[in-house]
């Protein structure tokens, strides 16, 4: 598949009390947005370890993103704080291992943005078309989107 | 606990570049406690490595293990099978545990992917300090339960030196000098009066002075 058709599969690892509602809400507002994205529902963003991050571009994914609460919002008070961490954590695993950590990134949204999840959804997208397939994807069957 | 720090990843895959299938084996004990080489932390380095040998076209088989304790020789027979499947052993356990391994398989190459600094304990979460120095005589006792051995810069017995400024050592204003916590303390407890004992030289025999030690208790061996 030539990179002009490239579809990159994206896995969006979203807390239930934010994004995951906000994914609920774009839905109900009808909003279109890059369908490129596998959203994984958690309880909270600080649930999402690094080798579930890491798992996810093994099997696969040409980009990662966790999405969590405003800061000082999380259900469980630190758990975003600590999704941020971890997500930079594991940018530098990325760096060293050689794989763009550009790659993953981490959000932070409310319920109540419908609208700024699809923009993070296009957001992300365009990005790793820029980037272009994982390297880690090469040889494999990819593009469905 | 004894607390290790892993080694950077691109060290490690310079160590198991030669070897196609690899055991990663944590350990359950103290690397575990201070997150550098427990189940999760050995998952993650497996599949990091996975991923860096994959994009450098050269994959990389893994297994992954973690043991109950690396430092009991029980427990390090009783993964044979696992050993066996692979050409080299990558310990995420702390220097002990990797001389078990390669003393119990001798044919096998065995790795060490901890850098092991030190016994002591967490102040906060993710900062480790030392507060152990092993030098085989404690004599917290009369410190107030300070050790002057691992916590002063100098190892003194009878501190302060005149290094101690406004309560911190001269190495460094963030380190706290010994000598003042241990007199803070002793005041609070009103038994300065240990401070006016004198301490003799240490016996350095019984720390790290003429080989590996060893505890021996007869009424614990079996046979």
């Amino acid at each position: 598949m030539s990179d002009n058709n490239f579809e990159p599969k994206i896995v969006a690892f979203c807390c239930h009390y934010c994004a995951y509602s906000a994914a609920d809400l774009a839905g109900s507002m009808r909003l279109q947005y890059a369908p490129n994205i596998r959203v994984i529902e958690m309880p909270c963003s600080g649930n999402t370890d690094a080798r579930v991050l890491l798992s996810a571009f093994e099997e696969g994914a040409d980009g990662v993103y966790v999405a969590g609460c405003l800061e000082g919002d999380c259900h469980f008070l630190k758990g975003n704080y600590r999704a941020k961490k971890r997500v930079a954590h594991v940018k530098e695993i990325l760096k060293e291992i050689g794989l763009e950590p550009e790659r993953l990134e981490f959000y932070n949204l409310s319920a109540a943005m419908g609208t700024r999840f699809a923009e993070i959804a296009n957001e992300m997208t365009e990005r790793i078309k820029k980037l272009g397939p994982s390297p880690l994807n090469q040889g494999k069957e990819g593009g469905q989107a | 606990m004894i607390v290790a720090e892993n080694k950077p990843l691109a060290e490690i895959a310079e160590l198991i570049k030669d070897y196609n299938k690899v055991l990663f084996l944590g350990c359950g004990g103290c690397v575990t406690v201070c997150l550098s080489g427990g189940e999760k932390e050995t998952e993650i380095m497996a599949t990091a490595l996975r991923l860096k040998r994959k994009l450098e076209g050269q994959p990389l088989e893994t297994l992954t293990y973690t043991l109950t304790r690396q430092c009991d020789p029980e427990y390090v027979a009783s993964i044979e099978n696992l050993v066996g499947q692979a050409e080299a052993v990558v310990s995420l356990a702390c220097g002990v545990g990797v001389q078990y391994l390669a003393e119990h398989y001798p044919d096998k190459w065995v790795i060490p992917a901890a850098n092991t600094k030190h016994i002591g304990g967490s102040i906060v979460h993710g900062v480790w300090e030392e507060r152990c120095g092993l030098c085989g005589e404690c004599i917290l006792h009369k410190t107030g339960g300070i050790c002057p051995v691992i916590r002063c810069s100098k190892s003194i017995l009878n501190g302060p030196c005149g290094g101690s400024q406004d309560g911190h050592c001269e190495i460094d204003k963030n380190v706290p000098c010994a000598w003042q916590l241990i007199y803070d303390r002793l005041k609070t407890l009103n038994r300065l009066d240990l401070l006016t004992e004198l301490q003799p030289p240490k016996d350095w025999s019984k720390a790290r002075d003429g080989g590996p030690r060893k505890v021996v208790r007869e009424d614990v061996m079996i046979g």
